[in-house]
């Protein structure tokens, strides 16, 4: 049962619950917009480990944009070299037109909220918030003035005296955040910055990070291994892979229609199916799979070609789950037996098991309290789906 | 570098509790605990209370020719007439004591060296410990071995071989005289300055260690996020580096002033005439004048006077934990 814990789909983002201006937030579909941040063909190597390779990445000032990938994949090497605590092997890295090769991290307008917060402990919170200000040599009544508005910011008034030690993991990473934009940098990076919270707060300090990116219009780049972070957060995530950006693009763009099977499988639970193309029409492919035949779309400026190995993608919540067979059982239809269930409140999930053994994965969302006729272990069903629910995609 | 590399694996998932153990093994641990801790206790009760006590009652004694040199107080024959013998205590060990300035003399003498050498020897350890501390990991142990290797030689050949080194024909003057950086030898040995060069080789490694330690500890990230927050490297050496080693110093400072104060081989074989320590005076008294009463009150006094420092330094380590030592 755990494989389909791990396998619960992501509901289709709705956009964001901050209004139409929001929504029409796309400074990178814009050619004349120019970007904040510019990754241009940068490389980093330690020794013979390529961390990240010749990656080219735009940032657009007030996006929230989010680096996701797993463990080792270089999103943290690409912060690191934006802060400047490393310097990239080859290419360059440009903030607001201006190289940031060779400029050492205190001299970057840039500013970082570590994983593990690393707040000062032998200072209080006020002083650990009042560092950075204070480096600039800020005027000191200015500077209170700054270390008031920055606790109240993240509610921590009652605690300005506190050492970190005395603070809870919560508090400790809003003070964390307070001092990373204490000196209003031009960009704020988060490094993990939730990790080390529980579910429920890491939720709700979620949303807190959006408004206040927002009520700042400061321009974020968080590093996450969370999609689920990534999703509710940013603007556009990059999903990355080895060193490199395995695809750039809005939540729904990486969600929707996943530009590889790596990106399709990073991002939320995925059915994948392989087989082969068995014809082309334009942007509709006909492929032929063990048990059945898929028709389905395949992305703008698909090379796939007949005959050639290509992957069916669909996301679980895409897919129908019904005892009766449809009206046409030989194209987009399946017929396998419920193999596992597992129920979530919202939805069910279930896993379906085709002749060949093949599982697919089929969620349904629970609108009703209670199912006339809930679909039982071993029951035989058809799992059936359009033609523009998944995409097909090279092996 | 490959540290920085490795992406942070996230949350790690909650790991299973232990199993509790069982009740017999709670016992076991518990009688095995009070045998750990009670040995050491039983070893410093025989081997430092009981002589101490012993020098605190020939303190209070008064000096007589004989074998032993002084007139016995509490003679454990006669424990029952306490109130008569108690009577019989004599202070005026330690009154002479203020009377002869020499004890003074050589009281300020042995705090004044003792302050100066720990100064110099933290001037030293204090680079040496963060070069320790930066080091590549896969060198620190070696580093970690070289730094403490001088104790597998005696203590008193080391410090023979310092007479070797800083006499007026020694290898340091003759390296000088080779440089030209002096016409004649210096004469250091037997002077203060050969005490304090001696008392700071002798101890360097102690204050190395717990500074080490308070270094190691510190999270390298707080030095980025400090250079994140504008403070180059020097100033962010002293606003968060330095501060976050005070314990790791401090434990190092009483760990060298300590001893120094009462040290003896090192000024009788390094120092002069001019040197004057409370630790040479001590056994001027005990085995030139034979005046054990006198001596012992010196010996009670010095410990009194270090019992402060002594304190700190326990509450020191409490809170550097100095891991090394």
């Amino acid at each position: 049962m755990s494989a389909l814990g791990e396998a619960r789909p992501q509901p289709a983002p709705t956009g964001r619950s901050l209004g139409s201006i929001r929504r029409s937030f796309a400074p990178w579909a814009d050619p004349a917009e120019v970007p904040l941040i510019e990754f241009a063909r940068v490389s980093k190597r330690f020794g013979s480990f390529a961390a990240v390779s010749e990656l080219d990445l735009a940032i657009y000032r007030r996006e929230f944009h989010a680096l996701l990938g797993p463990s080792g994949c270089g999103k943290s090497t690409l912060l690191r070299m934006l802060a400047g605590f490393e310097e990239p092997t080859s290419g360059e890295v440009r903030l607001d037109g201006q190289t940031l090769n060779g400029i050492p991290p205190h001299k970057r307008p840039v500013n970082m909220m570590f994983q593990s917060y690393a707040l000062f402990p032998h200072m209080s919170v006020e002083k650990n918030v009042e560092f950075g200000l204070k480096q600039d040599g800020m005027a000191r009544s200015e500077r209170a003035d700054r270390v008031a508005e920055m606790l109240k910011l993240v509610k921590l008034e009652p605690f300005r005296s506190r050492k970190p030690a005395q603070l809870s993991g919560g508090q400790q990473q809003r003070v964390a955040l307070a001092r990373s934009l204490a000196k209003r940098p031009k960009v704020l990076l988060l490094d993990e910055p939730l990790g080390a919270l529980d579910k429920k707060l890491r939720e709700e300090t979620q949303f807190e990070l959006m408004d206040l990116q927002q009520s700042l219009g400061l321009t974020f780049l968080i590093v996450t291994h969370d999609q689920e972070e990534a999703m509710t957060m940013a603007d556009r995530i990059s999903v990355m892979r080895e060193g490199r950006i395995a695809q750039v693009g809005t939540p729904e763009t990486v969600y929707e229609a996943p530009a590889s099977r790596y990106v399709a499988e990073f991002v939320g639970g995925v059915n994948i199916l392989s087989g082969t193309v068995a014809e082309r029409r334009g942007d509709r492919v006909r492929l032929t799979v063990p048990g059945g035949i898929i028709e389905a779309d395949v992305p703008v400026g698909s090379r796939l070609q007949t005959g050639s190995p290509a992957v069916f993608a669909v996301r679980p919540e895409k897919l129908r789950i019904a005892r009766h067979a449809p009206a046409d059982p030989g194209v987009n239809a399946f017929r396998g037996e419920v193999w596992d269930i597992a129920y979530l409140g919202d939805m069910t999930l279930f896993n379906a098991r085709l002749p060949g053994g093949e599982i697919l994965k089929a969620a349904t969302v629970n609108a009703a309290r209670a199912s006339a006729e809930p679909l039982g272990y071993e029951e035989e069903v058809w799992l059936t789906f359009a033609p523009d629910a998944g995409v097909v995609l090279p092996e | 570098m490959s540290a920085d590399v490795a992406e942070p694996a996230g949350a790690p998932a909650a790991r299973p509790a232990p199993e509790p153990a069982g009740p017999e093994r709670i016992a076991d641990s518990a009688s095995f605990r009070r045998l750990v801790v009670g040995l050491p206790f039983v070893w410093l009760l025989l081997l430092f209370l009981v002589p101490f006590l012993l020098v605190l009652k020939i303190s209070l004694s008064t000096l007589a020719l004989g074998q032993p040199p002084y007139e016995p107080v509490f003679p454990l024959a006669e424990i029952a007439s306490f109130g008569e013998r108690l009577r019989e205590l004599s202070f005026e060990n330690y009154l002479f004591l203020t009377d002869d300035p020499l004890y003074l003399d050589s009281l300020i003498s042995s705090l004044v060296t003792a302050s100066v050498s720990t100064v110099l020897a933290l001037l030293v350890a204090y680079p040496f410990a963060l070069g320790l501390a930066r080091a590549p990991e896969r060198l620190r142990p070696m580093l970690l071995v070289l730094t403490i290797l001088p104790f597998w030689t005696s203590f008193l050949i080391r410090v023979y071989a310092w007479m070797g080194i800083l006499r007026n024909e020694g290898f340091l003057n003759q390296l000088l005289l080779w440089l030209g950086l002096i016409d004649q030898p210096l004469v250091i040995l037997n002077t203060n300055t050969a005490v304090l060069i001696g008392i700071v080789y002798s101890y360097l490694p102690f204050m190395v260690l717990p500074i080490y330690a308070s270094l190691e500890r510190q999270d390298p990230r707080l030095l980025e996020a400090a250079a994140d927050l504008g403070s180059p490297p020097a100033r962010a050496f002293w606003q968060v580096t330095f501060p976050l080693s005070l314990p790791g110093v401090l434990a190092g400072c009483l760990l060298v002033f300590i001893p120094a104060v009462g040290e003896f081989v090192i000024p009788d074989l390094l120092g002069g005439s001019e040197t004057l320590m409370i630790g040479k005076t001590l056994w001027n008294e005990f085995f030139i004048n034979r005046d054990w009463p006198v001596a012992s009150a010196v010996a009670v006094v010095l410990l009194v006077l270090l019992v402060g420092p002594l304190l700190l330094l326990q509450r020191a380590r409490g809170s550097a934990g100095a891991g090394a030592l």
